[in-house]
């Protein structure tokens, strides 16, 4: 049926109503094209029960001056010393410009008494040993890894073999003097 | 042969000169000649396969979470619904997806009888039709078994039981379904890897059924043919239009039931964790399959039940030749639209008895609404022979521009 | 107008048939939770308050499996308050590095501990009854929040010449009457932290609240969006129903 309610006037009236409407309509619909997209995307994203596991708290009472644990935190070991005054000199004596990757000891630790970072090489992903009494400490007294022969000193610097980078120091807070949130 | 199609930007003419996707989705969705009667019965092809999307998007997204394992599946549904980001909408989306999917089906199918579209020239067109449904119905029962609750398990052991009725070989098909002497993990198993796959074969016979129809073109509300090109219109920007705003409503209707009425549809029973030891007091397929639960259960026989139920829908592949008469649409034909209403009112009281313990006055009313079901064909093919037909108009643009003469 | 018609009966009859299992004993009376409707979404005092009687009453018999102690979060409870409920039960972790299991005090992160190790140790100590998980409760009973109140509020005596078989009590909403649960609620079971009167209605409207929110915990943020996606779509229909309008005003249709 002819459209008798528009008085005769010039197609471009018309045309720009129908334009209006298409932009309109394709705007609202872009958009609302994304905001259903955005739910399967975010679905991906960690989910909650992952997330209550991101960050891990333990206790630390029962770890010796000289001894070390090794907890898990977000599938990774974690290496906790309490370390003895003498391993604190020797780490706070290195010359930081010779290191390859350049940190002083008091970049890496809150309490000098106790050294936290993941146990995890950064050359390829092997776990270093030195956390057991009888374990290899390699030359520097920190830790070794079997892998590729890499060396880290007591603060986990990186000293000698293949590694590039020092152990990763992770985000960790002294919730009390005997109980560290990591994470 | 079609004419070479010139596009003005220069990377879609490239394109297309090495594949023509271009010009094929502009001769199939945009020049494509769509009668300018129809109605919004018309919406719910275009609606069907919006549904399929949603499905396929929401069933993969929902499976990078989901755990086909028996002592897990439950608890990895019900960890989607707590802990995954948005996890409860997918999982709604999905499960309310699927019976909006058969509510379109339904209506599209519905449509089709009404207007005679399975009629000659489409007859391969309809066939397609009835296979996409039949996988929609396989797809739609593995997948209610995936959640592994009360519900999944024992409508699993009901409808994979009936194969034993075959004769001589019945067994051994059944414990070939299961994998095993019952329902149990390798059945869920399988039942996963099918549901995945069987989707991806609707879509491709979707694409045939759209190829069909496109061949012989679509029907229309007064069932007669095109006569030239001023009965038709351009699919673009019409149809489109026309199909976008049909998307509109569905989806509020959808979306209204997927965030205030979730459960709707399901089975409270299927909140109940698989239990091999425990029947629940009524076993009930989902809805889409009810009025087929009742003609199985209306036949005393286990054997002649089976037959029945899958004669149900292997009769309509036969519509075409049942269904004598030259005339398409039942808008000139007054016997067929009063058979067709009867049959549309049958199939929701099949339904009603599905949903409902075969007790009392429910046991003969479904023997009564099965013999009325089958009772459809012959009666069809009688008023195909004796029906007098309403006079038809010359063409489609015929009754329009009458009308308009008379203002 | 007739298809209409007897396209709205199918629809009617349709619609009777989806809740499929048949109708069995008294009609549930309908209550006016704050969560129904459009708009409704839960009241948090409340769900407080049904935790109380969850962790008082229900939990010495009852799991909640599928609920962990951080979801207790979103109904109201601070950092220090969850880590104290979930320290009350300890869980059996390990092995250490010694190879041995060991107990450790539950953490926020850890799901509810159920009360029994298994269900055979729940049904030893519950006279053969299993007492069901509680954490999809309301979704898998048909009236869902209707019926819990109404089994809660529906303990009476046997009405004459019935007898109720030992260990079990009369009531009139359960299926068969006699269940194993003994009546949990009476007026003070508990004593409310926020000093709200605890009536046994107010006990049951409360735990049946919180069971709610056991079962639908995302209730409230479906609701507030799906009144913004509704909304957004009837613009958006109304915006292409105009289009269609205009685009189709050249059509003889």
């Amino acid at each position: 049926m002819a459209d008798s309610s528009q008085p005769a006037s010039d197609p471009s009236d018309g045309a720009s109503r129908r334009d209006f409407l298409v932009y309109a309509a394709s705007g609202l619909g872009a958009i609302g094209t994304a905001a259903a997209v955005w739910p399967f995307i975010h679905s991906m994203n960690p989910a909650a029960d992952t997330l209550a596991l991101a960050s891990t708290e333990i206790d630390i009472s029962k770890v010796e001056v000289g001894q070390a644990i090794t907890v898990t935190w977000r599938g990774k070991p974690v290496f906790v010393r309490h370390r003895t005054p003498e391993e604190i000199k020797a780490a706070q004596d290195v010359n930081v410009s010779e290191l390859r990757d350049p940190q002083t000891d008091a970049q890496r630790v809150q309490k000098p008494e106790w050294l936290i970072m993941v146990g995890v090489c950064t050359h390829l992903g092997c776990i270093p040993l030195g956390q057991k009494s009888g374990d290899p400490k390699g030359e520097f007294g920190g830790w070794f890894c079997p892998c590729h022969g890499s060396q880290y000193d007591t603060s986990g610097r990186i000293r000698k073999g293949p590694a590039p980078l020092n152990l990763l120091v992770p985000q960790y807070t002294f919730l009390t003097d005997t109980s560290v949130r990591i994470g | 042969m079609s004419e070479q199609t010139k596009f003005d930007n220069k990377i879609v003419q490239w394109v297309d000169d090495r594949l023509p996707i271009f010009s094929m989705l502009k001769h199939s969705a945009v020049d494509y000649p769509t009668p300018k009667n129809l109605n919004y019965w018309w919406n719910f092809g275009s609606l069907a396969g919006l549904m399929l999307t949603v499905m396929v998007l929401t069933g993969i997204f929902l499976a990078m979470n989901y755990a086909a394992n028996a002592g897990i599946a439950f608890t990895s549904v019900e960890r989607i619904m707590r802990d995954v980001n948005y996890g409860w909408l997918l999982r709604y989306l999905h499960a309310n997806g699927a019976s909006f999917f058969f509510i379109t089906v339904y209506i599209h199918i519905f449509r089709g009888l009404y207007y005679g579209s399975y009629k000659a020239p489409r007859e391969l067109l309809w066939w397609l039709g009835l296979l996409i449904y039949l996988s929609m119905m396989a797809t739609a029962f593995m997948g209610y078994v995936l959640p592994w609750g009360q519900m999944s398990f024992w409508g699993a052991t009901v409808i994979t039981n009936l194969f034993s009725a075959i004769p001589v070989v019945g067994d051994y098909i059944v414990t070939w379904l299961w994998g095993g002497f019952s329902v149990d993990n390798p059945t869920l198993n399988r039942f996963f890897a099918l549901h995945y796959l069987l989707p991806f074969v609707i879509f491709a016979l979707v694409g045939l059924h759209v190829m069909a129809l496109h061949t012989v073109k679509s029907n229309n509300p007064l069932g007669i043919d095109v006569k030239g090109p001023q009965d038709t219109i351009p699919f673009h920007p019409y149809y489109t239009v026309k199909d976008l705003f049909g998307v509109g409503v569905f989806l509020i209707v959808y979306l209204g039931v997927v965030f205030y009425a979730p459960n709707f549809f399901g089975e409270p029973d299927n909140y109940i964790p698989a239990n091999p030891m425990v029947t629940p007091p009524h076993i009930v397929p989902e809805w889409y399959f009810l009025p087929f639960y009742a003609i199985l259960r209306s036949i005393p026989n286990k054997l002649a039940g089976v037959i029945c139920m899958f004669s149900a829908i292997i009769i309509l592949f036969f519509l075409p030749w049942i269904d004598s008469s030259k005339v398409r649409s039942a808008k000139f034909r007054p016997y067929f639209k009063q058979v067709f209403w009867l049959f549309l009112a049958d199939c929701f009281l099949l339904g009603y008895v599905g949903a409902h313990p075969p007790e009392g006055n429910l046991v003969l009313m479904g023997q009564i609404g099965t013999a009325v079901y089958f009772g459809f064909f012959p009666l069809i093919w009688i008023i195909g022979k004796i029906e007098k037909p309403r006079p038809l108009p010359q063409s489609i643009a015929q009754p329009v521009l009458k009308q308009s003469e008379k203002i | 107008m007739r298809k209409l018609i007897l396209s709205t009966l199918a629809a009617i009859s349709m619609a009777a048939a989806v809740p499929a299992v048949a109708e069995e004993g008294p009609e549930l009376e309908h209550q006016n939770w704050p969560w129904l409707g459009v708009f409704g979404k839960y009241d948090q005092a409340q769900l407080k308050r049904g935790f109380q009687i969850y962790h008082d009453v229900c939990s010495n018999c009852h799991s909640l499996k599928l609920v962990a102690y951080r979801n207790l979060a979103e109904i109201g409870f601070t950092e220090d308050e969850i880590k104290a409920f979930a320290a009350e039960k300890t869980v059996k972790d390990g092995p250490n590095d010694a190879g041995e299991m060991f107990d450790r005090p539950a953490r926020p992160s850890d799901h509810f501990v159920p009360p029994f190790a298994n269900d055979q140790a729940a049904r030893a100590a519950n006279n053969g009854a299993l007492p069901p998980d509680q954490s999809l409760l309301v979704k898998a009973r048909k009236g869902g929040p209707d019926y819990i109140y109404a089994l809660l509020m529906g303990y009476t005596d046997a009405p004459e010449g019935v007898t109720v078989p030992d260990g079990m009590a009369y009531n009139k909403v359960f299926p068969g009457h006699n269940i194993g649960m003994p009546a949990p609620l009476a007026d003070d079971v508990v004593t409310y932290a926020d000093g709200t009167k605890a009536t046994q209605e107010q006990e049951a409207k409360d735990i049946t609240a919180f069971l709610n929110w056991t079962s639908e915990p995302e209730l409230d943020t479906r609701h507030s969006m799906g009144l913004k996606v509704l909304g957004f779509l009837a613009v958006l229909t109304a915006l292409f129903y105009a289009l269609k309008r205009k685009v189709w005003s050249d059509v003889e249709h």
